[in-house]
């Protein structure tokens, strides 16, 4: 059995008195679709933030692959194939969207330390850029300035970045946060065509997004793990409903 | 979605555009073929053009701090200080080599960047900005009171710089100063301008643009701080030192914050974040200030601050600023 490709074990994170993560156990099996879904405060971001190591955990440990991460830098645990997107697009905005991506794999590559010669020297990294923009349909607007496009396309940005990163673990916050209805779908699509290898987890708000990608699901409520497990099972669970589906879906 | 036959074309001429964005451009000569033409035609005036070469370079490293690196600082005149003093020392105790006077400037200043950068890069914003501040003062008073080696209050006396190369002796007219620093300068911007096109200046700019991204895509931000710290400490250092073996003097007021301010001054009426800020901001400021001393020594600090609000009202981003919006309007790279 090869070990999971994350796993969280007792982790706990309070500020003060309140906790915003308690005794999480949790695991992200390898090539996993997963969501992470609660209430709003349900602590699903520090979650995500704990893991990638935005947060220092109060207690508990974190595994990726089965390698004990706790203690390492958020910059180390990118290298070690752990990425993340954010809920807000964080992005450089006034870079071009080419430069967005070159930017990561330059990072990936390692690159980004060499101080002589310049970037452009490094062809094979734009034209992977392309690459990965081109998919994903962004390949015409590669020469423009991220703040021209619409925000939906900034998700996909988001995306291209991670890919460009090569990861093992996906972490997507939230990944259709603040696009307009009609352009979920592309999003949507995008995340079902990311490579199977990959092992997603993503915290989700539209339960569209939802039960169409998520072969297993989380249910996150006070910092705590309520339920976990396949879609059906989550959408039955009468505790569930009580805290977080609401009437729409009860019927 | 469009066929990719039709695309593919395109695809190349923007790689190709990518890849060389940062191709020297014909309009990059020209600060140089200024500088050739002004030593020719303003002869008197040669003692200037030193000081505003040693400046520039003072400046662009300024900006390699602030305009690509998002660092602010109000303390820059701190290595500017250590490098002049550190030649000036070398020189007032029988070191009169002045290249390798450059080369310990630049050593000292480094070291004094890179002690305070590992400390004080840790915080940001107004704190980073009071503790910028506080380096310089530090090193001020120390220069204040150890007067048996920096003279204190009176100033650092007593330099003896030799030749350039055991050839080109500094002359009172400042010819051989012109054509010094501007080498330096030269070799200084080429510096300047190849980090910032390497992939380790892109990424300065996505640390100014959003720090937090740049820890998600797993660069090590505060390592490449440090870095950008300590390389822009020892340029300005070598300004300084530039500074103290052309005019052979040395005073506390080359830690001040007076010097900080004025540098930040110069490259915001020049244009930050575009390399060519501090060829326009310094030379314009020091020539105004030259000017203004002669005609009207007492409100010349008026005038600038007139200007300032001006700057600040109709000229956002600097002379460059204002150039870039006029043709289409490009955001500093």
């Amino acid at each position: 059995m090869s070990p999971a490709a994350l796993e969280t074990k007792l982790l706990c994170k309070s500020f003060g008195a309140l906790a915003v993560s308690s005794d999480i156990n949790f695991t992200l099996e390898r090539g996993a679709r997963h969501a992470l879904i609660g209430p709003n405060g349900a602590g699903k971001t520090s979650f995500v933030n704990l893991v990638t190591g935005v947060l220092k955990p109060t207690s508990g440990n974190i595994y990726l692959g089965g390698r004990d991460i706790t203690p390492l830098p958020q910059a180390l645990r990118v290298k070690l194939g752990l990425v993340r997107t954010f809920q807000i697009s964080a992005l450089f905005k006034r870079l071009t969207v080419l430069e967005n991506v070159t930017l990561a794999i330059a990072e990936r590559e390692g690159t980004a330390n060499d101080i002589l010669r310049p970037a452009g020297h490094r062809r094979a990294e734009i034209e992977e850029a392309f690459s990965l923009l081109e998919p994903l349909g962004l390949a015409n607007e590669a020469m423009r300035p991220v703040t021209e496009l619409a925000y939906g396309r900034q998700r996909m940005i988001e995306i291209a970045m991670a890919l460009a990163l090569k990861p093992q673990v996906l972490l997507l916050d939230e990944p259709a946060a603040g696009v307009p209805p009609g352009e979920t779908g592309a999003i949507i699509d995008t995340i079902e065509r990311l490579p199977a290898g990959i092992a997603v987890l993503f915290i989700e708000h539209d339960m569209e997004l939802v039960f169409r990608v998520a072969k297993r699901i989380t249910v996150l409520v006070q910092g705590a793990v309520l339920v976990e497990g396949p879609p059906a099972q989550i959408a039955a669970d009468p505790k569930v409903r009580e805290v977080y589906l609401g009437e729409s879906h009860s019927q | 979605m469009t066929a990719p036959a039709a695309d593919a074309p395109d695809r190349k001429a923007d790689i190709d555009a990518f890849a060389r964005r940062h191709k020297f451009r014909w309009t990059e000569a020209l600060p140089w073929a200024a500088a050739i033409a002004c030593y020719f035609t303003f002869e008197n005036y040669h003692a200037l053009g030193a000081q505003i070469f040693a400046t520039i370079l003072f400046a662009l490293s300024l900006d390699l701090l602030i305009g690509y690196a998002g660092i602010i600082t109000l303390g820059h005149a701190a290595f500017f200080g250590v490098g002049a003093y550190a030649a000036g020392i070398m020189a007032a105790n029988g070191f009169h080599e002045p290249l390798s006077g450059l080369v310990i400037a630049a050593l000292a200043a480094g070291i004094a960047g890179f002690a305070s950068g590992a400390i004080v890069l840790r915080t940001s914003g107004l704190t980073l900005l009071m503790q910028t501040l506080v380096v310089a003062a530090l090193l001020q008073e120390l220069a204040n009171k150890w007067t048996s080696v920096t003279g204190g209050s009176d100033g650092l006396l007593g330099m003896k710089i030799d030749p350039v190369f055991g050839v080109f002796r500094f002359d009172l007219f400042g010819n051989t100063a012109y054509i010094y620093c501007l080498a330096v300068l030269f070799l200084g911007w080429l510096a300047a301008r190849n980090l910032i096109c390497s992939p380790f200046g892109r990424s300065l700019t996505g640390i100014r643009e959003n720090a937090a991204r740049m820890r998600a895509i797993g660069a090590p931000v505060e390592r490449r701080k440090i870095i950008i710290y300590t390389i822009s400490a020892a340029l300005a250092g070598v300004s300084g030192a530039l500074i103290a073996q052309t005019t052979a003097l040395v005073g506390l007021g080359a830690l001040s914050l007076g010097r900080s301010g004025e540098l930040l001054i110069m490259l915001i009426i020049g244009g930050i974040g575009r390399l060519y800020g501090a060829f326009i901001g310094v030379p314009l400021y020091m020539i105004a200030q030259d000017r203004f001393a002669a005609v009207d020594p007492v409100f010349w600090y008026f005038w600038i601050g007139l200007f300032m609000i001006f700057d600040g009202v109709f000229a956002r981003g600097g002379a460059l600023g204002v150039i870039a919006r006029r043709r289409g309007g490009s955001p500093p790279q």
